[in-house]
């Protein structure tokens, strides 16, 4: 995905594949999304991109603090929490379950 | 209470998909690679950590035992990041189910016997019989000595399981009892929590003293076999 930042263009039109998700009109959105690259190697991408970002901002840096790792683990939590829903809803006190 | 005790030992899917897989590949992710020569403040922590393990663990062994290392060390860090992330509340713990920890002792454990054997047939095959035994006693001697032999990597992989696994009930359980008994009388209740802290304190350092204990001994047999 190649982001076009057009300062001084002489066009101001922009394609609509290589829009940023924040530049997209709504009645655009549909479209923009069916445009993304599905493939496993998009996807992959998509993982690989979604991890660096939250790589250097939180723990690539000169005073990285237990925050970066933290949200981690609070995420794989919640992550268990939401998978073991349907028998953990049985624990809860209720009078009818 | 007796269904949802063992519930959380259960595979788990999502959907019908087994994303046990990925639950065991998540440990993978806090650990990155270090790519420059100071780096950020996990990544050193994690180095200074492995290098203080590795001097200490493969100081014994020779240089055909110190090819071993980068197996041991990767064995530490996966048991010990496994155990500790099953401390968190409502996650699974793959080091609880006994088909990966025999996937685990199996191999390791095979290797060192077969490489003992294959470089020094004569040292390996001594070991079945003890200095010094009375010569009525060799016949019986051998057949124990192979018999604990072949106890060891089921004696690895059962290990693990049970600590880990009676560890985690045994929170559940008081855990439940601390609940009810909070309505019935709270003092005791009291009583009861101080006994959850202490046995979570417990869990943390059993869970890095079972990495550590499995990681010994396979270091040991190896050390027995080089």
């Amino acid at each position: 995905m190649a982001s076009v930042v057009c300062v001084f263009s002489s066009s101001f039109s922009v394609p609509l594949k290589e829009k940023k998700l924040m530049e997209v009109k709504l009645g655009e959105l549909p479209s923009w999304i069916l445009m993304r690259d599905f493939t496993p190697k998009g996807i992959a991408g998509a993982f690989q991109r979604g991890y660096y970002r939250y790589y250097n901002k939180y723990i690539n840096v000169k005073k990285g603090s237990v925050a970066g790792i933290s949200m981690v683990l609070a995420a794989y939590v919640l992550f268990n929490y939401c998978r073991s829903y349907k028998e953990l809803k049985h624990e809860r006190r209720r009078k009818y379950h | 209470m007796n269904e949802n005790l063992f519930a959380s030992f259960a595979t788990p899917t999502m959907m019908g998909l087994p994303i046990v897989i990925l639950i065991i590949m998540f440990p993978s992710i806090l650990f990155p690679s270090p790519n420059r020569l100071i780096n950020n403040r996990l990544i050193s922590i994690q180095q200074w950590l492995v290098q203080l393990t590795s001097k200490q663990m493969m100081a014994i062994h020779n240089s055909k035992g110190q090819t071993w290392t980068l197996m041991l060390m990767s064995l530490i860090l996966f048991i010990g990041s496994t155990n500790l992330l099953g401390l968190l509340p409502y996650s699974f713990t793959p080091t609880t189910q006994l088909s990966m920890n025999l996937g685990m002792a199996i191999p390791l454990w095979a290797g060192t016997v077969f490489m003992g054997f294959r470089h020094k047939t004569k040292a390996a095959l001594a070991h079945f019989l003890p200095q010094g035994t009375p010569i009525f006693l060799i016949p019986m001697l051998v057949i124990i000595e192979t018999i604990s032999l072949f106890i060891q990597p089921v004696a690895l992989a059962v290990r693990l399981t049970a600590n880990i696994t009676a560890g985690h009930l045994l929170m559940h359980l008081i855990g439940g009892a601390t609940l009810a008994l909070m309505s019935i009388s709270p003092s005791t209740a009291l009583i009861t929590f101080i006994i959850l802290i202490l046995l979570t304190i417990l869990e943390f350092a059993v869970a890095m003293i079972q990495a550590y204990v499995f990681t010994l001994l396979v270091s040991l047999y190896l050390h027995d076999n080089t």
